[in-house]
């Protein structure tokens, strides 16, 4: 579904990717790990067609990048840390305007089944401002699956959310793998990676250091296979 | 680090040379101009840091529009060079024009098209540098002072057809809007040897003054590799 | 909980194939549509603009002492100086609000031409303009009795604006990414809008004093082709400020 071969993205002259290969199948919730300046909100948003690879070959679902950029996007949903969405608008209008952005046809039961799914259909009238951290980055993530994409990114899904939000946030995006969707996720919180995830993949100084899946895993515990992956 | 390349020192000892020789033939060989006097003799450097100046915005626009097709970086250091040069070249012919105009017009400034011109391109330059220092992305940088100066090359020659067009209802307080009209002269043959020879010495001068920065550009990009290289 | 599974036959939502123009057309109109719906909720961009151009005739009433004799000679330059101020003010803040929640990025993640979210934001910005016009001129005319209500001045209202709004758009758009783009905009944008303000004058000023249409014709045709430049310049570089 996503397979990325020696990627390699500068910024000026600073490389911030070094031959990324990585690949991910359908189905699979991948966590992508790492410390800060690992590289990977930049490696997300070259798979999201946000930013140009400087070297190297990207596929998504089928598509390579950045040629085909607008088939990708058709079947990619993306939740960064920004929220994405218009303060000023209602949960329901600002996904109108994306419903009408990705030409989704009689998108009001879409709408209405999106909002069931993150919990917010009694607020779906009220402004996205007066939404507390939690509810907006729910209303995100309804944003990114409301045209049912086939492959969805989420780059710090839990940054600034509190215990109660985390946990319900959980349960959005499980219901969001369970349907066969493939799903990468970076993060730094490795509780919650490790509940979630299939196959836990760690990036460290532009390269992935380690890979494993949760079989692989065993009985170690994803945290010492973390440091010893960042150690070696 | 490689050594100047011998091209580049022949061609700086000869602008040099023609510089030197150039001066003489304005301010020595070309005969006083009979009505204005010594004053006119800022005529030859005038027209010629003019040319030299307009050489370099129209290299900055076209490098803009290279650097958009190709997003090749070396494009860039060009791009740079040459508004740098074009900068510095019109602030020189703005002053000497004013020198001139002082006991010719009776007046350091005028709104005339031209001068008017060179001032808001002067300002465009301004905002370019502005605009650059704004950005640390070196990339985007890049992208937006090349997107600029393709924006400005295009409105400076409008604004000269628009305050041409301005000036015709306004009334003319000096003479005629134009610089012909007051202060014209004719050239003679050893007038015109002078002036045709100040106009290729600074061509020479240019080139020599564009390729000098273009390499120092190439430096300092060489610097910072060098310099990302350490710290690593 | 409910989201529908997705399985290699189940049929996609995004399956209906439209011409390529309508789907342009109708992003554009998506974009315009939620920023006038946005701008009429909160009426944060539209209440500054109106009140800065306000202030802004309120200020050049006493530094030019607009009498009767002086008001027929500098009420075009008075009027889009005041229009040049406030769609400063308008263009960065439309654009500010796409990049601040990361709306921009959102905008770029949809499946559509990029010049259309372009020829959105031109649009949205072009009405706001419009509409602050719409009520500077009558302000104007009650607190100076001149009539500005002449079908030429609102035509070369109509053209200047677009011109602006034009360049305007796609130096915003490069300004609220920089980290000085509280005061970029209109450092950028001023000198290279020189033009267009310049004819909007020459013809304002034309029509006001009841010149011959030959006249001003030169103007008008400067705005028109300058609209048509820059219209059409920033729909080929738009892709270079918004991606990366």
């Amino acid at each position: 579904m996503i397979e990325t071969r020696k990627l390699v993205k500068r910024f000026g002259m600073k490389a911030v990717l070094r031959g990324v290969d990585f690949r991910v199948e359908q189905g699979e919730f991948v966590a992508l790990l790492g410390p800060n300046g690992a590289g990977k909100t930049t490696f997300l948003r070259i798979l999201a067609s946000l930013s140009r690879p400087s070297l190297g070959e990207v596929k998504v679902a089928g598509h390579s990048l950045p040629h085909q950029a607008a088939a990708v996007r058709a079947r990619l949903g993306v939740v960064s840390h920004l929220p994405l969405l218009y303060g000023d608008l209602t949960a329901e209008e600002n996904l109108q305007f994306y419903a009408r952005m990705y030409n989704i046809p009689n998108y009001a039961p879409r709408i209405t089944e999106v909002l069931q799914m993150v919990g917010l259909e009694n607020r779906r009238r009220d402004l996205v401002r007066t939404f507390s951290r939690g509810m907006q980055q729910r209303l995100a993530i309804g944003r990114a699956v409301l045209h049912d994409p086939e492959v969805v990114l989420f780059d710090e899904p839990y940054t600034g959310l509190d215990q109660d939000a985390s946990a319900m946030l959980d349960e959005v995006l499980r219901s969001v793998a369970a349907r066969g969707r493939t799903v990468v996720m970076t993060s730094h919180d490795l509780a919650r990676a490790e509940d979630l995830a299939t196959r836990f993949d760690i990036l460290s100084r532009g390269v992935i250091a380690a890979s494993a899946s949760r079989a692989d895993l065993g009985k170690q515990n994803l945290l010492s296979f973390y440091k010893q992956a960042l150690a070696g | 680090m490689q050594a100047k390349p011998l091209a580049l020192k022949i061609l700086d000892i000869t602008a040099v040379l023609l510089f030197a020789v150039g001066a003489y033939m304005a301010l020595v060989y070309a005969p006083t101009e009979a009505v204005m006097g010594q004053v006119q003799r800022v005529f030859y450097f005038h027209v010629a840091t003019a040319w030299v100046a307009l050489l370099g915005f129209i290299a900055a626009g076209v490098t803009g529009v290279i650097y958009l097709v190709t997003k090749n970086m070396k494009w860039d250091i060009v791009e740079v060079a040459a508004v740098e040069i074009s900068l510095v070249f019109f602030f020189i012919t703005i002053v000497l024009g004013s020198i001139w105009a002082r006991p010719i017009w009776n007046t350091w400034w005028t709104w005339d098209p031209r001068l008017t011109t060179a001032a808001v391109t002067e300002l465009i330059y301004i905002a370019y540098f502005m605009l650059r220092q704004g950005i640390e992305d070196p990339d985007r940088r890049a992208r937006f002072g090349a997107v600029y100066t393709l924006v400005g090359a295009v409105s400076a020659p409008i604004t000269f057809f628009a305050i041409r067009l301005f000036r015709t209802i306004h009334p003319v307080v000096i003479g005629s809007p134009s610089a012909e009209a007051q202060g014209g002269f004719s050239m003679t043959a050893d007038m015109r040897t002078a002036f045709f020879f100040n106009l290729f010495a600074f061509t020479v001068i240019f080139v020599s003054f564009f390729w000098n920065r273009i390499r120092m550009g190439q430096m300092q990009a060489r610097v910072e590799q060098l310099k990302l290289k350490v710290m690593q | 909980m409910s989201d529908r599974p997705v399985t290699a036959n189940s049929k996609r939502l995004s399956t209906v194939q439209d011409p390529p123009s309508a789907n342009f057309a109708r992003a554009v109109w998506a974009v315009v549509q939620k920023d006038l719906a946005a701008e009429f909720r909160s009426r944060e961009l539209l209440s500054a603009m109106l009140v800065f151009a306000i202030l802004v005739i309120l200020i050049f009433n006493f530094a030019l002492e607009l009498d009767i004799k002086v008001r027929q000679s500098v009420t075009a330059g008075v009027l889009w100086t005041t229009f040049a101020f406030a769609g400063t003010l308008g263009l960065n803040r439309s654009m500010a609000v796409e990049k601040d929640r990361g709306c921009l990025d959102g905008l770029l993640l949809a499946p559509v031409d990029r010049a259309a979210i372009y020829f959105g934001k031109v649009i949205s910005n072009l009405a706001f303009m419009m509409i602050v016009e719409a009520i500077v001129l009558p302000v104007y005319s009650f607190l100076y009795n001149i009539n500005l209500f002449d079908p030429g001045l609102l035509l070369v209202i109509l053209l200047g604006s677009i011109g602006y709004t034009a360049v305007g758009t796609l130096l915003a758009s490069m300004a609220v990414q920089a980290r000085t783009r509280d005061v970029l905009l209109p450092i950028l944008l001023f000198p290279v809008a020189i033009p267009v303000l310049l004819a909007s004058v020459k013809a304002s000023g034309g029509f006001l004093s009841g010149a011959e249409l030959t006249e001003i014709m030169p103007s008008l045709n400067l705005l028109i082709v300058y609209d048509v430049i820059f219209l059409s310049l920033a729909f080929m570089v738009f892709d270079s400020v918004v991606e990366e």
